[in-house]
């Protein structure tokens, strides 16, 4: 079931350039938005499509548009969230580096739906050589007069503008991310008022992921209609999944949402099965930030079909069974992966990267490494487990924005479903100095 | 107007009033604690989540609960909302864990701590937390710093509350202090230690809820309630003059300002009464400050006690040995 949408062009040589992106089409949603559209019928082809936000939290596209707010006289802004660092994710950066103009005509069309007549991409600064990229396609467009002043000579005017970031995580989250573009430290914004009320300087604001503001183009091309066709249920169109682990093909593939999660791990197309024949262990199927599950839960729902790669089949049982579909991080375990090693990780993670404002989140990402580290030093006792699991749960929900739950969440769902291997570390502290692999330890432990 | 229900006490308050604004019109007894929020700084509030209740009526247009706890000093009420604040186990609990976050790098040095007697965090944790703290890791520590020459800074008993740095911003110009670095390694700076020259500087002492900020012309003089505060006030060209003094024998140990009932100043003060007004000469004396018999400053202050009537030393009777005994 491969369908290419973003990714069609993606391997034609040359597709990065100006010239050959408008060969194959190119620009198309620009012009058809400009002439002959007012942005309002945008907004409601985008609502058509059923298009949710590929950043994390998969709020409908067009829903949230319809939201900004349109006082007289006053500046709208588009944002692109380019800031890319939830770990596992790894999608957008193979977009804009390959095929730079799908998301600078994103941009323009979208930005005319809004009514933004300057707009912005946050670029992750490590993606420092992909900044280059932007700003070479922006200037060529500025040339060929997709961007300034009286655009195809419709009297719409946009500038749109690089920003590189500083490599903080939480300058993902938009309202952080808005407070970094304004030359601030990235702290969240205690919501509301949203930025589609008050955003940049204070401007209504909307803050889109790039693969979510790429997929504009087709929609405003072939219609809302058409895109609502694809996918399964409220998960319209394709998702692009960033496959990384145990697999034999890791790599960013565009999925039409709806396969299997079993065809997506197994067939050749796709992530082509488990290196070296091992088994599969577990799946964080949507960046480090959702619950992890373990391989039967991955494969099968609580209802007892087979998982589809959508919004709602990943969550279906809820967090008992249930994860979620993200940013569409899919991180792959086999066997061998000791989930507390990795548990450990990520929490290291959350704590170096919690901004610090509100208190659980900035005192309990940093106790719950402080934990792990001991558990995995030899030094854990049962009484750890059970405490690490009160701490993420007070966590949760409780903090200003969802970095904490973020934090919270892998810690639930691997005690949740691994507490035995939690407890094999704790009772057996004296093997697993030694060992550098779940499996090891286990057979050393048994032995 | 709009009507709210906090804890089953219901009360018609303006548009734009708060949870914990409508909760502190009712009374004590149902308003959160706070230790980040400060009704006299802009945009205080959100941070430390001690204030955390439950809505569980959104409003009379949509009566949804919400599906999170809110930080009621930063959630605006809506015309029939409800809410739950010690009425509701999820609050009590996620409260508790709170305090147990604030009080995990704090060092709790309360003997030794000059904030003794006046810290928000210690009635906290009393009132709302936990008496056994479930850490063993070492706390963080910072060395202490000197923020000008009136006032020292000691990080390691900070809580992050940001009330200091909204001093800083809104009510003294040129600010040179603010928070750097994140997470649990987040401290309060003064930018390579630059002091804070402005007049009004040494208000970051009064809003400070815990030790972390003090006043170098007090220190460990004495513990608060061996002192006793006075209201007093002087004409001043810079501030309103009216502060509390307090009083070792018949010296000035030091000048703060007013507070009210939540602990929060009710006019800031500038540097030069706060400093430099140092003998009773300087000042025109009121009365006594009125202290809650509560609180342990009014330990050594018997102007409002009141002894209890129910129980005299004639009426306490032996308790029953056996059942039937003391007929
Ligand atoms: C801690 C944190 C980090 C985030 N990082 C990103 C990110 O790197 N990229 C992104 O698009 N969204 C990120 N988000 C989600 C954004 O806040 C926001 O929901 C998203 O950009 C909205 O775009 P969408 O509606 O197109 O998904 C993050 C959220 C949080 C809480
Ligand atoms: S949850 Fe964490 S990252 Fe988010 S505002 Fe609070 S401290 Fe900062
Ligand atoms: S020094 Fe005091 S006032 Fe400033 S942030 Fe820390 S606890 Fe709050
Ligand atoms: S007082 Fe409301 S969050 Fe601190």
């Amino acid at each position: 079931m491969s369908k290419k949408i973003l990714l069609e062009h993606i391997n034609v040589p040359g597709i990065n350039t100006l010239a050959v992106y408008r060969e194959k089409g190119g620009y198309a949603s620009v012009e058809k938005a400009l002439k002959t559209m007012a942005p309002d019928a945008i907004v409601e082809e985008v609502k058509k499509s059923g298009l949710r936000g590929r950043g994390g939290a998969g709020f409908p596209t067009g829903m949230k548009w319809s939201f900004l707010a349109k006082p007289e006289g006053v500046a709208r802004y588009l944002v692109c969230n380019a800031d890319e660092s939830e770990p596992g994710t790894f999608k957008d950066r193979y977009l804009m580096e390959k095929i730079p103009h799908l998301l600078i005509e994103g941009m323009i069309t979208s930005s005319f739906a809004l009514g933004a007549n300057s707009s912005y991409i946050y670029v992750r600064g490590e993606y420092f050589y992909i900044i280059k990229i932007l700003e070479k396609a922006i200037a060529d467009a500025y040339e060929a007069g997709w961007l300034g002043k009286n655009i195809l000579g419709t009297g719409y005017d946009l500038d749109l503008y690089v920003q590189a970031g500083a490599g903080a995580y939480i300058c993902g989250e938009e309202t952080a991310l808005l407070e970094s573009l304004e030359g601030k430290r990235g702290n969240p914004r205690i919501k509301p008022p949203f930025p589609a009320i008050a955003g940049l300087y204070g401007c209504p604001t909307v803050v889109n992921n790039v693969e979510t503001i790429a997929a504009v183009v087709p929609i405003v091309n072939n219609g809302g209609d058409w895109y609502a066709g694809i996918g399964i249920g409220k998960s319209t169109g394709t998702k692009l999944i960033s496959a990384s682990g145990h697999i034999n093909k890791p790599g960013v593939y565009e999925i039409e949402m709806g396969i299997t999660v079993e065809d997506f791990i197994y067939s050749e197309e796709y992530c082509g099965g488990i290196k070296n024949g091992k088994k599969l262990k577990a799946v964080v199927a949507g960046g480090s930030s959702v619950p992890i599950l373990p391989a039967e839960m991955i494969l099968t729902t609580a209802s007892g079909e087979k998982r589809l790669m959508s919004y709602e089949s990943l969550a279906d049982g809820g967090f008992a069974t249930g994860t979620m579909l993200g940013s569409g991080g899919f991180i792959v375990m086999d066997e061998t992966t000791s989930i507390v090693q990795n548990l450990h990780t990520f929490a290291r993670f959350y704590h170096h990267e919690s901004c610090g404002q509100c208190s659980p989140c900035r005192e309990g990402t940093g106790w719950m490494e402080k934990i792990l580290h001991k558990i995995l030093d030899g030094h854990g006792t049962i009484q750890d487990v059970d405490l690490l699991w009160e701490i993420q749960r007070k966590i949760e929900g409780n903090t200003i924005c969802p970095l904490g739950d973020a934090a919270a969440w892998p810690v639930a769902s691997a005690i949740r479903h691994f507490r035995h291997e939690f407890e094999e570390y704790v009772k057996n502290p004296a093997v697993i100095k030694e060992v550098k692999h779940y499996h090891n330890m286990h057979n050393l432990a048994t032995a | 107007m709009a009507k709210v229900t906090i804890d089953g006490q219901t009360i018609e308050v303006a548009d734009g009033t708060t949870i914990l604004q409508a909760a502190r019109m009712i009374g004590p007894e149902v308003a959160p604690p706070t230790m980040c929020y400060y009704s006299k700084l802009k945009t205080s509030g959100g941070y430390c989540r001690t204030c955390l209740v439950e809505v569980s009526k959104g409003s009379e247009k949509d009566p949804r609960p919400m599906p999170k706890l809110v930080a009621s000093c930063r959630t605006t009420i809506m015309d029939g909302m409800e809410v739950k604040n010690v009425t509701s186990e999820k609050v009590i609990d996620a409260r508790k864990g709170v305090v147990e976050f604030l009080l995990l790098n704090h060092p709790l040095d309360c003997p030794i701590c000059d904030q003794a007697g006046e810290c928000q965090l210690q009635d906290l944790g009393y009132e709302h937390g936990s008496a056994k703290t479930r850490t063993d890791f070492e706390r963080r520590t910072f060395d202490k710093i000197n923020i000008g020459n009136k006032i020292q800074l000691h990080m390691t008993r900070c809580i992050l509350c940001y009330r200091c740095v909204k001093v800083a911003e809104q009510i003294t110009d040129g600010r040179v202090h603010g928070v750097m670095n994140r997470g649990d390694a987040s401290e309060i700076s003064t930018y390579i230690e630059q002091a804070i020259e402005n007049d009004f500087s040494g208000n970051v002492i009064d809003v400070c809820p815990v030790g972390a900020l003090t006043d170098k012309t007090f220190r460990f003089k004495s513990r608060v309630w061996f002192t006793k505060p006075v209201d007093a006030h002087r004409d001043c060209d810079k501030c309103c003059g009216k502060v509390v003094i307090w009083y070792k024998g018949e010296d000035v140990l030091r000048v703060t300002g007013r507070k009210d009932q939540w602990g929060e100043v009710e006019e800031f003060i500038c540097n030069t009464c706060r400093f430099d007004k140092k003998s009773t000469s300087d000042w025109t004396i009121e009365a006594p400050t009125a202290i809650s018999h509560q609180s342990v400053i009014s330990a050594n202050h018997y102007e409002k006690m009141v002894r209890p009537k129910e129980l005299t030393l004639n009426n306490i009777k032996p308790i029953a040995l056996t059942e039937g005994d003391n007929k």
